[in-house]
Formats: C-alpha cells, sequence, structure tokens
C-alpha cells in the first residue's frame, strides 16, 4: 500500500501552471485584436494570422527554417545510426571515448559553438548561409539522435542478425531488411528530436545568418517594432502547436523504441 | 550403423582453436560429423561447445584450424554464404514479419518464385505440424509454435547442416521431452546433417546418433549414446553422462576379456580384488579407477558367493533415499571409514513384497565385471 504524498496535486497543478500558463497567454494574446500587450483585451480577430500567410519575408523565414531542420536532421539521423551502429555491434580503437566525444556538443553553450563555427567559417572562407547554419545544426542534433538509437540498439537481439546471415543475407541485406524495419520507429523519433533542435535553435542561427534569415532569427528582428508584435505572437502561437504535435508524437513512439527487442526474448522458466 | 568408410562427412573440424585474448576457449577441436548424422555437442556451461557451434556457422572465425563443410573448407568464408540453417535457444525470429515472411527469407534472397516460396513454405511448415498460422505474428504465438517456426525457417532451404543452440533449453520440462521425440523424428524425415549444442546428458542420449563431450575447451570422447554410457573413457565423462561409483584401485592381470583390479580401500577393504572389463593400453601396477553405474549393482547379504564374472565387496548401509521408481542404497565399503556407493534397487514389487534392508545393515554389493569400466587416472 503506497503512502499518500499530500502536497502532490499542489506540486502537480503549480507544475502545470508554470508550464502551460505562458503558453496559454500567448495563444490568447494571438486572437487579441489590438496590438497592446495588456488587458482588458479587445475582441477576437483571426487578422493576424491572415496578415502572417500574407507576410512575404516571414513565410520565406519559415521555409528556411524548414528547409534548414528537414537537411540537419536527416544527416545528424545517418551519422547517429552509423555511429549507434558501430558502438553497440562493433570493436574499435578508443571506444571508451567516443561517446564521450560524440555526445560533447550537448554540454557545450550553443553560443559557444556558434562563435567557434563563426569563426572557423571565416578562417576557411566559408561565406555565412543557410549551409552554415544546417552545418552547425547537424553538430549540435547530432548526439540526440546517436543517443535514442544507441538506446535502441542495446536492446536489439544480436541474434536477429546472425539469424538473417545463417538465411543468407549479407550485412547489407540484413540492414535493409531486418534492423532498419526494426529500428524504423526509434529512427523516426530521433529524426523529430533533430529537427525540433534545429527548428527551435536561435543562438548558433543568428551569429552563423547570411542573408537568409531562419525563423527564430527573423521573429527577433521583427520584435523591434512594436507595430510587428501581434504577427510575431500569432506566429509564436503556430510555432508551438507544431512543437507540441511532434513532442506527442515522440511519447507515443516512445513505447515502439523501448519495446522488448525480439519475440521469444522471454523465457518461461 | 558402420558405414564411417561410405558415408560422406557433412562437416569436418581439423585442430580448430579458439582464444579471446590469453583465454582459450576452445583448444585444438577436431570432428568429422557423417551427413544425415544427429550430433550433438555436449558439456557444461564454459565448455566451449557453442562457440564451436559458432565457427561451424561463421559467426566466429576459428584463431586456428580449419572448418569444411560438404567436402569444401569454409574457415574464410562469411555466414551467409555457408548454407547452414541456424536455430537459436531464443529462436530469434524477425519480429516485424508474418510466420510464412519468416519460412521465406532465405528463399526470396535466393531469389526463387513466388508460387515456388508459397509451396515449399507451405511444405515446411507443415513438416513441423504448424499449418494455418502462416499469417500471424511470431508475438502471438507460444514458445513451442515460435520454436517450431525456427525450425522451418532453418530447413526450408535445404542447408548443408543445421545448427541448433539448446533450442529446447527456453521450454517448460513436459513440452521439451516432446519435443526431443519429434525433433529426432522430424531430423529422420528430411534427412539433413544436425549438430546439436546441450549440457542437457539425457537430451543428448536420447536424440544423437553420436555425441562429443567437451569441457575445457577439448573433446574428451566421440562415441554414440551407448558406447559413451557403458564405457566412458575418462572420470569426467562417466560423471557427466549419468552417474557413476568410482573405485580407486591398481591393475593386477589380464584374464580374456576381464582384468583384475585390486582395490585401494581403507580399512579391512585393502586388497580386495575385483574384475572389470578389459580395455587397451592396461599395464600391471598401473593405478586406476573402477567406475560402475548404480544400477548394475545389487545388495545381498553378506557373504554371498560371488557368480563366475561377478565381484562382491563388504559394506554397511549407511542411507536410504526413496525416489519412487527405485530405491538408493548409500553403502560404506570396506569399513565404516571407506569408501561409499550408491547401488539403485529398482522397486520391481509391491512394497512389502521386498527384502528390506535397514540402515546400518552388514551387506554385500555385487555387479558384473562387464559392468565395471576401467579409467586410466
Amino acid at each position: 500500500m503506497p503512502r499518500r504524498l499530500w502536497g502532490l496535486p499542489a506540486y502537480y497543478f503549480g507544475l502545470l501552471a508554470l508550464l502551460y500558463l505562458p503558453l496559454f497567454v500567448l495563444l490568447v494574446f494571438a486572437f487579441n485584436d489590438g496590438t497592446i500587450l495588456a488587458f482588458p483585451m479587445r475582441g477576437f480577430t483571426l487578422r493576424w494570422f491572415e496578415q502572417l500567410f500574407a507576410t512575404e519575408a516571414l513565410m520565406r523565414a519559415l521555409r528556411n527554417s524548414v528547409a534548414v531542420a528537414v537537411g540537419s536532421g536527416t544527416i545528424a539521423v545517418v551519422l547517429g545510426a552509423c555511429g549507434a551502429i558501430a558502438f553497440v555491434r562493433f570493436r574499435f580503437r578508443g571506444k571508451g571515448t567516443f561517446m564521450t566525444v560524440a555526445l560533447l556538443p550537448l554540454y557545450v553553450p550553443f553560443v559557444v559553438v556558434g562563435v567557434s563555427l563563426l569563426l572557423l567559417f571565416s578562417v576557411i572562407g566559408l561565406p555565412r548561409s543557410l549551409l552554415t547554419i544546417a552545418a552547425a545544426h547537424t553538430v549540435v542534433s547530432f548526439p540526440y539522435a546517436l543517443l535514442i538509437l544507441t538506446a535502441r540498439l542495446v536492446g536489439f537481439d544480436p541474434h536477429l542478425e546472425e539469424a538473417a546471415m545463417s538465411l543468407g543475407a549479407n550485412y547489407w541485406e540484413t540492414l535493409r531488411r531486418v534492423i532498419l524495419p526494426l529500428i524504423a520507429p526509434a529512427l523516426l523519433a530521433a529524426w523529430l528530436t533533430a529537427f525540433t533542435v534545429s527548428f527551435d535553435e536561435f543562438a548558433i542561427a543568428n551569429l552563423l545568418a547570411g542573408a537568409e534569415p531562419t525563423l527564430p532569427v527573423y521573429l527577433y528582428s521583427q520584435l523591434r517594432m512594436s507595430a510587428r508584435l501581434p504577427l510575431v505572437i500569432a506566429m509564436a502561437g503556430l510555432v508551438m502547436v507544431l512543437t507540441l504535435s511532434i513532442f506527442f508524437t515522440l511519447v507515443w513512439l516512445r513505447r515502439f523504441v523501448f519495446r522488448v527487442p525480439a519475440a521469444g526474448t522471454v523465457r518461461a522458466r | 550403423m558402420t558405414t564411417a568408410g561410405t558415408t560422406p562427412i557433412a562437416v569436418r573440424l581439423v585442430a580448430v582453436s579458439k582464444r579471446f585474448g590469453d583465454h582459450v576457449v576452445v583448444d585444438r577441436v577436431s570432428l568429422e560429423i557423417r551427413h544425415g548424422e544427429f550430433f550433438s555437442l555436449l558439456g557444461p556451461s564454459g565448455c566451449g561447445k557453442t562457440t564451436t557451434l559458432r565457427m561451424i556457422a561463421g559467426f566466429e572465425q576459428p584463431s586456428d584450424g580449419r572448418i569444411s563443410l560438404g567436402g569444401e573448407d569454409v574457415t574464410e568464408r562469411p555466414a551467409h554464404l555457408r548454407r547452414v540453417g541456424m536455430v537459436f535457444q531464443n529462436y530469434a525470429l524477425f519480429p516485424h514479419l508474418s510466420v510464412a515472411d519468416n519460412v521465406a527469407f532465405a528463399l526470396r534472397l535466393q531469389g526463387v518464385a513466388a508460387p515456388e516460396i508459397a509451396r515449399r513454405v507451405a511444405e515446411a511448415l507443415a513438416m513441423v505440424r504448424l499449418p494455418g498460422l502462416d499469417a500471424r505474428m511470431p508475438a502471438q504465438l507460444s514458445g513451442g509454435q515460435q520454436q517450431r517456426v525456427a525450425l522451418a525457417r532453418a530447413l526450408v532451404f535445404r542447408p548443408t547442416v543445421v545448427l541448433l543452440d539448446e533450442p529446447l533449453g527456453a521450454l517448460d520440462q513436459k513440452l521439451r521431452k516432446a519435443m526431443q521425440l519429434e525433433l529426432k523424428a522430424l531430423q529422420q524425415d528430411v534427412g539433413l546433417t544436425f549438430v546439436y549444442v546441450t549440457h542437457d546428458q539425457e537430451e543428448a542420449l536420447t536424440m544423437s546418433d553420436r555425441i562429443a563431450v567437451m569441457d575445457g575447451g577439448r573433446v574428451l570422447q566421440v562415441a554414440d549414446p551407448q558406447a559413451l554410457y557403458e564405457r566412458p573413457n575418462s572420470r569426467f565423462v562417466a560423471d557427466f553422462i549419468g552417474v557413476s561409483n568410482f573405485l580407486p584401485g591398481t591393475v593386477r592381470e589380464r584374464a580374456g576379456t576381464l582384468v583384475t583390479i585390486a582395490l585401494d580401500l581403507p580399512g579391512e577393504g585393502v586388497g580386495v580384488r575385483i574384475q572389470a572389463a578389459w580395455r587397451e593400453g592396461l599395464a600391471a601396477g598401473q593405478a586406476v579407477t573402477a567406475a560402475v553405474r548404480p544400477e548394475r549393482m545389487r545388495l545381498g547379504p553378506r557373504g554371498a558367493p560371488a557368480g563366475a564374472a561377478a565381484n562382491g565387496v563388504d559394506g554397511t548401509v549407511r542411507d536410504i533415499v526413496y525416489t519412487g521408481s527405485d530405491t538408493q542404497y548409500f553403502v560404506d565399503l570396506g569399513g565404516s571409514a571407506g569408501r561409499t556407493v550408491m547401488v539403485r534397487v529398482p522397486n520391481d514389487q509391491p512394497a512389502g513384497t521386498r527384502v528390506e534392508t535397514d540402515r546400518g545393515d552388514p551387506v554385500r554389493v555385487c555387479w558384473d565385471g562387464h559392468s565395471t569400466a576401467v579409467l586410466v587416472a
């Protein structure tokens, strides 16, 4: 019989308020018919959303962000899958330090990553563009992909690969017919996480952006004009909805990523 | 039985060793497994049997020695080109594929035409007595059913040899006994060579044509079940296969198919002589161990005359254990401080009509000289 924690409901609702009240306020003001952010509100409107989709520069920034997030997320997942398979299945020199080095970008502040890459790119003469942002985002989202895929492969029965090989499959056929289908949910989870990391990222993108800004960089630049504020709020509301739907997809995927790896591994003893 | 000269060799290992760092897991193992044979690698855990199997499959590379399958040297050949069917203890069915797709896996890779695949999959599933479950996913099957699918998957492409790594280990006792007989019958039906790894001596004796007993990375003895039980060549084999009583002694002289051994029992038993089965290489004066199975020994009254080839040693009953089908008598030979042997007497008469022997009774333990194996050292 577990004991009841008397403070738990208060803690729980406090946590909910802290997390969701700001988001709620954001959504409310996205539909507020006025440019001043204060109560009382002026009435319900959808015109900020209409303006949003009519603002060419903003839509451009959104497309830029999606392109950068898709590109860097895809590369991070491919690299993460290679790294995870190497780490879990193969013996190689320096394996012990491999994870430490690979996970380092998780702990280096994004500003530091941004400034050092800015230096590096200017030294080698690479002009700032969406490509430089995508490269930097690949670096910082790679550890997430690596961790998620390593966790999946650790629970992957190596006998499945051996069974495929004994049945005549070479390594690539084993990868295509057995490993990839089974880790597909983990690949999707890793890709969505990498996508979100890139899509939300501001510090690095702000430092490395050339003529084309990503969405967070563009929104920040618009904050200087108070008349544009409701537009920024509406856009933030849209991004929030997108991010939350990715998050709930990840929660749903978790059951496939960490499920029992193979039928029959539960011994009848 | 003696077709060794004419039956082709399916699997040949020549002085195969496997080292992990300084640790020798398999030590110069040489085996010749005949085509169509049910061959078991038997030994305690860590004896190298699974590593040996994995080297035949190509999952491990031998440190030394050669392996050939069907007369071809495959030592350097990767696993997927060896045509070896493998059945794992945890079955290793592909959880994302249906039963039919699991069984069809090898055929699809070989590019077999779809109607032919369907025919052979149905045939394989019928063979393992699992028809009608084609569309099920592995997670929807019981352990025994999964085992059958794994077997069908390994048999369907007619491999050179089928390797089985403790495939019945995860099943419960009853199902396991039934599967042993079924597996043996299936192997005889399909006529494929089976190499079977187990630590269960009863399982190996039940199913195998021949057994290799392994310990410490080495093969100690290769023989058919009866020879292994009747004529173990070492104390380890005599002890691992069934139960044996061990009596130390010294070789005296040969008498036809028998040899006289002077037992080395403490106390009043010093110098008691017994007869044992002669084996080549024994010399007078050599220190040996005589091994006798408990069910070959009988209890009689002290001083009862021994027959022509019978051994008789006096002793005292120390303990009696009733196990249902038989009763085990633990008898101290040669005085109370002597060596204890176990005598297994079948309870083949109803209780009350048997001659009752009690703890502390003086008895004579009798057995046939041909039931005594001589082990060197």
